[in-house]
């Protein structure tokens, strides 16, 4: 607790009888207009994870998480999102350092290209990976006739569809670090013969490690949780394309208890995510 | 020194000189609206193996610009840079043999203070076993042996000083760049390390060019100095030539002497501001006057029968301790400095604003030509 909370709390609040009264800081009542919506706003993101809570069949749980499907999307779900991030981080980390360390002309309008995934509905992406990589698709029928590859409907579509959401949110996490670090090093590296290269490998990605440790963790989060890009792009077939959200919104339909059971997976999976990065974005308040 | 020094001063006197640093250094940075750079660096330097310069003037000169410029970290807009007689204007930083002691050390928090020093060697392509040898090497050297395997975060300024150095010296360089070096440090640890980075300088057998904004830094550490004030070098000699011949306000302020600039006709010096000085020097024609603020006596009244031919009406326009002394700063008919003890400035009853008359005699001041 900080000291500002302990003095707008502490005096007087429910002494004499008076009603208890939310304090601000500087020991003035909240206001109502504000104080309402506020709550309101709370309730509207809690009340539904209650709901996921209470309605969950605890006793029945053990046996459907046991089915063999529910561990097929599972397994499905995590390669998939740790390939998608593996491949996130293989060209993400060297395009966030081109945006941050290298002048070009034209670097505001990539980087807004960039980032435009993370505004595009993601079933969209999926049509437009289905233009791209399918197999009429503008590189597709060249990956189809060359190396015999076909990327929709198999497991790495799904990998693709993943990778094309979750590439910006590392991108963005990894720029923001190395614009935060200190450029200099990398001249110091310089100066003691190391190439741009060398310099990069020996000094900026240790220095950075933390910030690209966070994007992972981002981009694999969202990989995990992506729905309508790989169902556009990937399909729903049990065992190869059906990754865990998938499997939640088919089971709804026909086992709603299943589907509260896979949630339930997911949201843990969520909350060790949070957990894993509360010293970087739940401390910062 | 080189074994061939008729030789080498022979071609330094031609303009040329085969060894050590030969550099004319033109950077440009920035656009003034009317056209033209905002700043423009324009500084000639040549240093002799085993010398050390020191750049020397005040924030925003350019002496950190010029120090970027010899490292490759900055291009050059014209001039030419050459170490050893090889051309080195076009060859990046990581191929140039120099070696650069940043202000703040820079030196990499991943790695401990010996692959701190290691870290050149190996980007030279030693094996990791013989560059880390190298660096204990020179970490001994430097004392700091006991402190290899410790984080930089864990070294005091003075011993991350040492790393720094270590680590630069490490690759060999041709020209060693230090920027600030003792800037970072407090003044207690900034006089060791100032004695220690001496007696190291002293040892180094090539170029070493250092900038700082300390004239005692400089002073202490160089065998030459080069002043340099808005991008141009304006004076350029021995630190006890500089300390004693100011040519600027700003080197006459550093070394701390009233300086003016007039036309000497006998022992009358007519300062180009108005006032008439006499001097013990004879001489003609546009000079520089100097005399030490210690030299200045003040009164509160036009002192009579003085012997002193320099007297001056002034008003104080600010007071500020000196050491055990009190600075008056005075404006009026010859602004000056003048140092007087604090008993002498409580009996005179100074306060800004306060009208005194201040005296020099002509033997306390110094004339020399322009």
């Amino acid at each position: 607790m900080t000291p500002t909370d302990k003095a707008g709390a502490a005096p007087g609040t429910l002494r004499d009888g008076r009603r208890l009264r939310i304090r601000t800081g500087d020991g003035r009542g909240v206001p109502l207009p504000l104080l309402l919506p506020a709550l309101a706003g709370l309730a509207f993101l809690l009340v539904p994870l209650a709901g996921l809570l209470v309605r969950t069949p605890w006793h029945s749980l053990p046996g459907l998480l046991a089915g063999a499907q529910v561990w097929q999307a599972l397994q499905l779900s995590l390669i998939c999102a740790t390939a998608a991030t593996a491949v996130s981080l293989v060209v993400g980390v060297p395009l966030a350092w081109l945006l941050a360390r290298v002048e070009f002309p034209g670097r505001g309008l990539v980087r807004a290209l960039v980032t435009l995934p993370l505004v595009l509905p993601p079933v969209v992406g999926g049509v437009a990976l289905l233009m791209a990589l399918g197999r009429n698709g503008i590189v597709g029928q060249w990956l189809d006739s060359w190396f015999g590859i076909t990327l929709p409907f198999t497991t790495a579509g799904v990998v693709v569809a993943e990778a094309f959401v979750a590439l910006p949110f590392l991108v963005i996490s990894v720029e923001g670090t190395l614009r935060a670090a200190d450029p200099r090093y990398e001249e110091a590296a310089a100066t003691l013969g190391a190439s741009r290269f060398t310099a990069f490998r020996r000094v900026t990605l240790p220095l950075i490690a933390p910030g690209i440790a966070a994007g992972a963790v981002l981009a694999w989060a969202r990989a995990l949780g992506e729905f309508g890009a790989t169902i556009t792009f990937a399909g729903n077939f049990p065992g190869r394309t059906q990754t865990m959200p998938l499997a939640v919104y088919l089971a709804l339909q026909s086992d709603p208890e299943a589907a509260i059971a896979l949630s339930l997976v997911l949201l843990a999976v969520s909350i060790a995510v949070l957990a894993a990065l509360r010293d970087r974005w739940v401390a910062a308040g | 020194m080189t074994g061939n020094h008729g030789a080498a001063a022979e071609e330094a006197r031609a303009g040329f000189r085969a060894d050590g640093l030969d550099a004319r250094l033109v950077v440009e940075r920035g656009t003034r609206p009317g056209g033209g750079a905002a700043f423009r660096l324009d500084v000639t330097l040549t240093v002799a193996p085993g010398e050390v310069v020191a750049l020397l003037g005040p924030n925003g000169a350019g002496k950190t610009t010029a120090l970027r410029a010899l490292a490759g970290l900055m291009p050059l807009t014209e001039g030419h840079l050459r170490l050893d007689g090889v051309a080195l204007e076009r060859t990046p930083p990581e191929s140039r043999p120099v070696g650069v002691v940043f202000q703040d050390y820079l030196l990499f928090p991943h790695l401990t203070a010996l692959d701190n020093v290691a870290f050149g060697p190996r980007c030279q392509g030693a094996s990791k076993a013989a560059a880390r040898a190298q660096a204990a090497a020179w970490l001994d050297r430097l004392g700091l042996a006991a402190h290899a395997g410790a984080k930089p975060r864990k070294l005091s300024g003075g011993q991350a000083q040492r790393v720094a150095l270590a680590r630069a010296l490490a690759t060999h360089p041709r020209l060693l760049l230090l920027d600030e070096p003792l800037a970072a440090l407090d003044a207690r640890t900034r006089l060791e390390v100032r004695a220690q980075l001496r007696r190291h300088l002293a040892d180094f057998e090539a170029v070493a060019v250092l900038v700082t904004h300390d004239p005692l830094d400089a002073m202490v550490l160089a065998d030459r100095l080069v002043v340099v004030e808005e991008g141009r070098i304006v004076q350029e000699g021995s630190p006890s030539d500089i300390a004693r011949h100011p040519r600027t306000d700003y080197i006459a302020q550093l070394v701390g002497l009233n300086l003016y600039r007039g036309k000497a006709d006998g022992h009358t010096v007519r300062l180009d501001t108005g006032p008439l000085l006499t001097t013990t020097e004879a001489l003609t024609g546009p000079v520089y006057v100097a005399f030490p603020p210690n030299a200045v006596t003040l009164h509160r009244d036009r002192p009579t029968g003085s012997s002193a031919r320099n007297l001056w009406r002034c008003e104080v326009g600010g007071l500020e301790t000196h050491g055990d002394q009190i600075r008056a700063v005075l404006t009026g008919e010859l602004p000056l400095a003048a140092d007087l003890t604090t008993v002498a400035a409580a009996e005179l009853d100074l306060y800004p604003g306060a009208e005194v008359w201040a005296a020099v005699k002509a033997t306390q001041t110094h004339a020399y030509p322009v």
